[in-house]
Formats: C-alpha cells, structure tokens, sequence
C-alpha cells in the first residue's frame, strides 16, 4: 500500500474519534479561555486577546475585592438556594405523584410540567413582567424567586421522576409490612433510596438560577444578581475579578457534579450485590 | 377498593406545584394576551381596546429579525446536528472506559455562566485573535477581517450555546439503541452506509427530533448571542421584544409580538407531543400510563 493510500485508511479509521475530539475542543475552547484570561496580567478595559505581559495571581487573590460584584453574587445565591428549596420541595411531591399514582388529569399535569421548558425564556420573562405590570407588583428579589421557582420546577420533576422509574418496590412493602406508616415508609426507606436524585434535582435548579440572565433581566427591578451585574459591566469590559469568580464556580460545580456522579456509581454497584428479592406466597401482593 | 383519601393523595402532591405553574406560567401567559389588546403610550396611559390591529403591526414592523430569527436557528440547529451526531456516536459506542467523561466533557459548559461563557467568544472572535488570523489566512472571513458583528459569529455563538440539548437526547437514543440490528444488516451485506442510513438513523429519528427542537426552541428566543456576538445588523426577534418591553416600553405591541412567538412554539411542541409523547422532554417512558 502507497503512503498516501495509507495516511488515507488510517484517516478513515479514525475520522470518527478525530471528529469527536475537534467537537469536545469547541465545547471546552471558552471554559479554557475565561480560565487562562483569569491568570493574564492585562487589565480587560477593552477587548483584546492578548495575553503579552505574563500571568500573575493577583485578580485571584482580589476576588472579593469589588463590592457591587460581592453582592451581587450573594444575591444570587440567596436566590438560588430559596429557589431551589421550594422547587425542588415541590417538585419532588409531583414526581412522586406522577410515578406513584394513577389519577384523573395526569396528562394535563404533564402537558403543564413540559410546556414551560419548551418554551423561550425570553416568553417567560415577558409574560411575568406582563403580569406584574398589569398587579402593579413591584419588581425585586420576590419577584424573582417567583419566576425562578417556576422555570426550576419542571427540571425537578423530570430528574426524580427518572430516579423513581425502576425503583424496587419490594423495600417499601416490606417495610409496610413490618409495621411502619406511610409517612414512615417515605422517610426511612422511599427518601433515602430516591435521595441522590432528589440532590442531583437540587444541583439543577441551583445551577439554573445562579444562571439565568434572560428571565432575571424581566423581573429583577433594581436588585442585581451576579449574571445581571455581568451584562451591566459587559459593557464596559468585565473586570478580570469575573473570570477568576467564574473559574472557581465552575471548578466546584465540576467537583460537586463529579461527587454526586460517583455517589452514585458507588450505589448502583451496591444495589447489584444485594440479593434478588424472593417472592413469598401468601404475603400481601402489589396494590 | 381505595378510600377518598386515598385517591386524593397524587393531588395534594402535585397542588403546591401545579398551583405555581398556574400561576406563574399559565396566567402569566393570560394577561400577556391581554396586555396585547391595549393601546396607547406609556405617557398618555396604556387603555384596553380589544386593539388586535396589534398583531399584525407588531409582525409588519420586524418581518427582518423575524426571518433572521427562523435562519440563525435554523443554521444553528443544523450545525449542531452535524457536530452533535458523530459526538454522541462515538460516545455511545466508541468511547469505552472514556464515556463518563465525555459527558461530562459535554455538560462542563453548563457549569459556566452562559453569559461569560457568551463574552469569553466574543474575546475568541475578537479582532486580534489567533483564531481570527487563522480564518483570515483561510479567506473565510468577509471583505473586512473582522468575525464579531457578523451572522457568522452569531450563528456560531448560538450553535455552541445550545450544542449540549442536541448531544444529550442523541446520545440517550442512540445508547438504548440495539447494536444487533445493525450487525444483522450488515450480516446482509448491507454496507455501513446503508446500515447507518436504513437503521442507525431511523431507530434514533426520537432523538433526532427531540434534539432538534430543543436546540430551536431556545435558539429562535434567544437574545444574547445576537446582542453580544452581533453587530446592528443581526438582531433577532427576541432582541426586538427585550428593547421593546425594557427600552421603549411599548408595552402592547412587546406583548403582542411575544404572544405570536409563544402560539408558534406552542403549535410545534404539541404537534411533536401528539405524535411522540412527552418522553423527550421527561426522559423516559411514562410508568404509570403504560402500566394501565
């Protein structure tokens, strides 16, 4: 075989992996660049790609140093955190709902919980302003754990409901069956099994309002939340300060998401090893 | 036989929830309508006049960013097809003791703001980038050099920004898929075209769909990309229904335009849900409802 025929095969082989491997670069190229322009000693005045005068660790130690951006960023966990409580508190109970239960309306309660995540954020927001406009509800941090409840329940629902198919029953019956109430069957055996899903539900929804701009920018008024404070600099040129706070957010991100990632894993493997339930005749069958 | 109160349970479960999306979504929707129907300015005071002359003005108006809006996902969609399907191939099949973190490579973007993640291209693009020269060298860039304020950076930002919602329901679909049917078409003689296009394809159509619509859906909204990325000259709908709602305040006509894109997106999602289901956006089958 000729060189070229060669260099040919061996492209046809491995133009898939190849392929792939440009494809996972693009996904990363801006993760990289917001890290490593984290580290360059340029002040970002203006927009530039150069990286000429060194690194330096200096907007790292001065993370925290800008007082509109710190407060910022603790409005916006505030947020995300109140918001993710009550949706994911809410949307837990739906899920259990819609697995669990056969009931009149179940399509409609699908239909509802779908709909708004098919739907533009840009339709999200204007609707709520709409409506805030037409109450005369004064737009703020309210207003906002509003909206962002509303957009995180659906991502809840989704994510339990899926850790809730193919759940093995057995341990609840056995529990019922042993004396233990409804109320103490969910708390001591449902919750705990369904409980990584429950988190991984909370890391969503955390993560979907720390981020969000587009619905926030309808709704916030005059409170400022970190990615609101990031279009408001944008502008003007992001302080270097934003890409240091946005690499360490994504490296705990990361190492949150991985944790779980790996609590779970470590789960499955012991829920293999567990022994196939044996059906006994003459209990109590499936209701 | 089970008593009332046991029947009412999934209800109280489910109120709390679909209390707020009622109202916080369904009635919301309701006084956007409404909000549509009105007249005026906002110094002479907005007034409610059955004003449907609304919509149609509000469509005459912006006929280019609408269009734009339809092309720039369109492309962006299709882009992100073309990336997403050979990405989630090779890891639904090819990746071995790498899948794991290929996803992750995949979902790492979420845990970046998208809007630094937004200007972190706009510094890629930007003038005095390498990336830039090496498409100047390449001639791919229009007459004056420059990438950022053009369809193209758009288009790219959009197709990025939304990348993960193709890959994600492609790879679910493609992962379920049985590697066998394949291997019997090939044991056919069928070659690996045709067995790709005559199977691989039509197994993962779910995918596909689900893939493209939720890459489209957001992108068509989308205002950021074409704000941060673009120049005057490529602004999109939503661009148009954010200035008029916070810039100019022309309350109605912002509603009327957002109601129209909400009554398209809608005609779509359940047109899809009609003859799919609601699996792509739930993930996997419905339980209770197939267990009747």
């Amino acid at each position: 075989m000729s060189v070229p025929a060669r260099v040919w095969a061996w492209l046809r082989h491995k133009a898939l992996p190849i392929y792939a491997g440009l494809a996972v670069a693009y996904m990363l190229i801006p993760i990289v660049v917001v890290a490593v322009f984290s580290l360059g000693d340029t002040p970002k005045d203006k927009l530039t790609f150069t990286l000429d005068d060194g690194f330096t660790l200096e907007y790292w130690e001065s993370m925290f140093s800008i007082p509109e951006l710190n407060e910022a960023l603790f409005t916006s966990i505030k947020l995300a955190a109140l918001a993710t409580l009550i949706a994911t508190a809410i949307g837990t109970a739906m899920a259990i709902a819609l697995v669990r239960h056969r009931f009149h309306g179940r399509r409609v309660a699908n239909l509802l919980i779908v709909i708004p995540m098919a739907t533009p954020e840009v339709v999200i927001g204007a609707s709520l302003l709409s409506m805030f406009i037409y109450a005369s509800f004064a737009l703020g941090f309210t207003t906002l754990v509003i909206a962002h409840v509303m957009f995180c329940i659906s991502f809840v629902v989704v994510v339990v409901r899926s850790r809730l198919i193919g759940f093995n029953r057995n341990l609840e019956e056995a529990a019922a069956d042993l004396g233990a109430t409804p109320f103490q069957t969910f708390r001591l055996v449902t919750l705990p099994l369904i409980l990584p899903g429950v988190i991984a539900a909370a890391m969503l929804a955390f993560a979907l309002s720390i981020d969000d701009f587009v619905i926030s920018n309808f709704n916030s008024g005059t409170t400022v939340t970190f990615p609101l404070y990031v279009y408001g600099v944008s502008l003007r040129g992001i302080p270097v300060q934003v890409n240091a706070l946005a690499t360490l957010l994504f490296l705990v991100a990361a190492v949150a998401a991985a944790l779980v990632l790996w609590q779970q894993r470590r789960a499955e493997k012991m829920a293999a090893v567990r022994p196939e339930p044996i059906a006994i005749p003459g209990t109590t069958a499936a209701q | 036989m089970t008593s009332l109160k046991q029947r009412l349970i999934p209800y109280w479960l489910l109120g709390p929830g679909l209390l707020w999306l009622v109202f916080f979504f369904v009635v919301p929707m309701y006084f956007m309508g409404e909000l549509a129907l009105y007249s005026g300015s906002l110094r002479s005071g907005f007034e409610f006049t059955w004003a449907f002359e609304n919509f149609p003005n509000a469509l005459s108006g912006h006929e280019e960013q609408i269009l734009r809006s339809f092309f720039y996902a369109g492309t962006a969609t299709l882009l992100a097809l073309l990336i997403g399907y050979p990405l989630a191939y090779a890891i639904a099949f090819r990746a071995g003791r790498y899948k794991t973190l290929l996803l992750f490579a995949v979902i790492a973007p979420f845990f970046t703001t998208y809007l630094i993640r937004t200007i972190a291209w706009k510094t890629i693009l930007s003038d005095d980038s390498p990336i830039v020269s090496v498409l100047q060298t390449l001639s791919l860039t229009p007459g004056d050099g420059r990438v950022l304020a053009t369809s193209g950076a758009v288009i790219a930002g959009l197709t990025y920004n939304f990348l993960p919602f193709m890959i994600l329901p492609l790879y679910a679909s493609l992962e379920r898929l049985d590697v066998r049917l394949i291997e019997a078409a090939k044991d056919l003689y069928s070659s690996s075209r045709t067995a790709f296009l005559k199977v691989t394809v039509p197994l993962t159509m779910p995918g596909i769909v689900a893939g493209v619509l939720l890459t489209f859906i957001p992108a068509f909204g989308d205002y950021i990309n074409a704000e941060l990325l673009g120049g005057t000259g490529q602004s999109m709908i939503g661009n148009v229904i954010q200035s008029l709602y916070l810039n100019q305040r022309d309350y109605p006509e912002a509603a009327a335009l957002s109601f129209l894109m909400m009554a398209l997106i809608l005609t779509i999602v359940l047109v899809y849900i009609r003859f799919a289901g609601t699996e792509a956006f739930m993930g996997d089958e419905d339980d209770a409802e197939t267990a009747k």
